[in-house]
């Protein structure tokens, strides 16, 4: 196991690599040029200079990208354009609220999805797995974006039951401890905030929920039926356990191995999701954070929120992996 | 065991595993009503701009955000800020996020077929790079690349149909990359190698056309994603230039008036889910049919 996990952790070491490369190439030859965008045009051409040299822009391609290679090693992605400040702690202040989010949307998607495929799979073809199964359809096909505007339209327009913008409303929370809103106040014991937290969260979380959902349902249920079928099933059934044992407690434990997978296959989309829908609810998260970054062609801010993306996505996999044999003790490596 | 033996007993099992005659119905259900929802939709690309009651860039001041007045009015789906038909907007988008969808399918189809048939036929080296190749874009998470390379590229469609394509080849690479390994030692193969056929014909000839039924399944689903895609990107504005009306610009265009027109996001956006919807409809179908194997890795096509 430990060997395995070596040798996977050493075979990510050239993609990522590869990966900084590009990114780097792409961002760097992308039309528009950061000193103009954040210095404005109408600086003088020594101001330009002067920027570029301060930024390392006057250098070939090839030294930026080696000065680049060295300091990411050391765990230093440079120092933004746009905030001045170097471009870790920017994530940082940013990634809570991102990580936040994305806890939020798995858990609603987790906690309507396995239930409700696991309804749907043991009883194939009955009125509640039809519901179920467009349910599901209809979370794999919901546009996120569309169904947040949507959200934001009923709940928040007509209805006026929810806020839709930011994190919590100003003046609640308390000091900030971690990042993490809702932790923090339950931390600090501050039960209107987090109330407060919650309530700016529901709407983002479940509008980049929606499409893990739909999978999970689906995934949850075929793997239920194809579970049903085994023989152990039948023992289990043979030694009389009552069906909602056996449903619950035999075919459940196994058929969400796959699900697991699948949730950390989906963190990926997740995380990209979270660009649009952080956009649209004003969440000040990195997703939103790379799109500003993006617009003002702040290049050292954007490698910097691309490779920690990719990062977490490529660890997330790993651990998903290594997770995979404990849940499932047939699997060693 | 001969054939027709071993046909009827995987019959049998089958018949055990899971109750049959119920199935089929539904399956012309999904069928029927996907493929029904995905033409109406392709018809509207292609006949319904020549019927659209206005020109959807038509600019009318005096028309301005007028809310949708129902069937015979002037403007069926209302207007938006700047006095263009919705109506008309929608079912020119519908021609733009159906072409760049289609697009996307086909020339991933081909690079991910061609690159998945090399890989697994000839192993060694080009397989080793190609995977290398697989593991670097798919180690992306999906429209963060996208993004990057419109940063790159700047918008427009020719760019934008090599932005999705630039991950969406993959599915087809992996799973066509699994089939030809277990082709390349079929019989067929073996004796189309005695009887002299050069590589790339046995590829052309005789690999490719068993992955069709695969791939058929695998592109239906690449469709439904590349049209969220590319909603998504021309909603955070590095799609489609904001002079072509599409469902992605409508929603992006929308997004300042939600609180006072809700006819501007509801109509683009019901598009999109409802062609998406018909497509996977009509996707699940076809796996069903064609290929059940895929009912795993379906979920991240």
């Amino acid at each position: 196991m430990a060997g395995y996990l070596f040798h996977r952790l050493a075979g990510t070491v050239p993609v990522l690599l590869l990966i900084s490369l590009l990114v780097f190439l792409l961002i760097h030859a992308a039309p528009g040029d950061p000193t103009l965008l954040l210095l404005g045009e109408e600086t003088n051409a020594a101001e330009v200079a002067r920027a570029k040299e301060r930024w390392g822009l006057d250098q070939p391609l090839y030294v930026q990208y080696l000065k680049f290679l060295k300091s990411a090693a050391a765990g230093d992605f440079g120092k933004s354009f746009k905030y001045a400040e170097p471009v870790i702690n920017v994530i940082k202040t940013r990634l809570p609220a991102t990580i936040e989010l994305a806890f939020f949307a798995i858990l609603i998607a987790t906690l309507l999805a396995i239930p409700l495929g696991v309804w749907s799979g043991s009883r194939p073809n009955s009125w509640i797995d039809n519901v179920g199964t467009t349910f599901g359809l209809f979370g794999i096909s919901m546009p996120s974006f569309w169904l947040a505007i949507m959200l934001i339209l009923l709940l928040a327009g007509v209805l006026n039951l929810l806020p839709t913008s930011g994190r919590s409303t100003y003046g609640i929370a308390g000091p900030e401890q971690t990042g993490f809103y809702i932790f923090d106040s339950i931390l600090q014991k501050n039960w209107p905030a987090v109330w407060d937290a919650l309530t700016h969260i529901f709407l983002p979380a479940l509008a980049l929920g929606v499409n893990m959902l739909g999978i999970l349902m689906r995934v949850t249920r075929s793997s239920i039926l194809e579970v049903l079928n085994e023989d152990y099933i039948q023992t289990a059934r043979a030694k009389g356990l009552r069906e909602k044992n056996v449903v619950w407690r035999h075919v459940t434990s196994n058929a969400l191995i796959p699900v697991i997978t699948v949730v950390g296959l989906e963190l990926g989309t997740l995380l990209s999701g979270s660009i649009i829908v952080e956009t649209v609810f004003a969440w000040p998260g990195s997703g939103s954070l790379l799109i500003t970054a993006l617009n003002a062609r702040d290049y050292p801010l954007v490698t910097g929120i691309v490779m920690t993306y990719t990062l977490a996505f490529v660890a997330i996999n790993l651990i998903i992996d290594g997770l995979y044999a404990v849940v499932d003790p047939r699997i060693r490596y | 065991m001969d054939f027709m033996q071993s046909l009827t007993l995987e019959s049998a099992t089958e018949k055990d595993a899971r109750p049959l005659p119920r199935l089929m119905p539904r399956l012309h259900v999904k069928a029927f009503s996907g493929g029904a929802i995905v033409l109406i939709f392709i018809l509207m690309g292609i006949i319904g701009p020549t019927v659209a009651p206005h020109d959807p860039n038509k600019q009318e001041l005096t028309a301005m955000m007028k809310a949708p007045a129902g069937i015979g009015a002037l403007h069926v789906l209302g207007t938006d800020n700047l006095g263009r038909d919705i109506l008309s907007r929608v079912i020119h988008g519908s021609r733009v996020s159906l072409l760049v969808a289609f697009a996307v399918v086909f020339v991933s189809g081909f690079v991910g077929i061609t690159l998945g048939a090399i890989s697994g036929y000839f192993g060694g080296k080009v397989d080793f790079l190609i995977q290398k190749l697989v593991e670097v874009v798919w180690a992306f998470p999906p429209l963060l690349l996208g993004i990057t390379i419109m940063a790159f590229l700047g918008q427009g469609l020719f760019n934008l149909i090599l932005a999705l394509v630039a991950q969406r080849w993959i599915p087809y690479c992996r799973v066509v990359r699994g089939q030809t390994l277990s082709l390349r030692g079929r019989d067929f193969v073996t004796a189309a190698q005695c009887l002299g056929a050069s590589n790339r014909q046995i590829i052309t000839r005789h690999i490719i056309p068993n992955l069709i039924q695969t791939s058929l399944v695998i592109g239906t689903f690449a469709m439904a994603s590349s049209i969220i895609a590319e909603a998504s990107l021309s909603f955070l504005g590095v799609g489609v230039p904001p002079d072509i009306p599409t469902w992605g610009t409508m929603l992006a265009d929308a997004r300042i008036y939600i609180s006072t027109a809700w006819w501007l996001p509801l109509f683009p956006g019901l598009c999109i889910f409802v062609t998406v919807l018909g497509i996977n409809l009509l996707g699940d179908a076809l796996r069903d049919i064609l290929d059940p194997r895929l009912k795993r890795t379906g979920a991240r096509l």
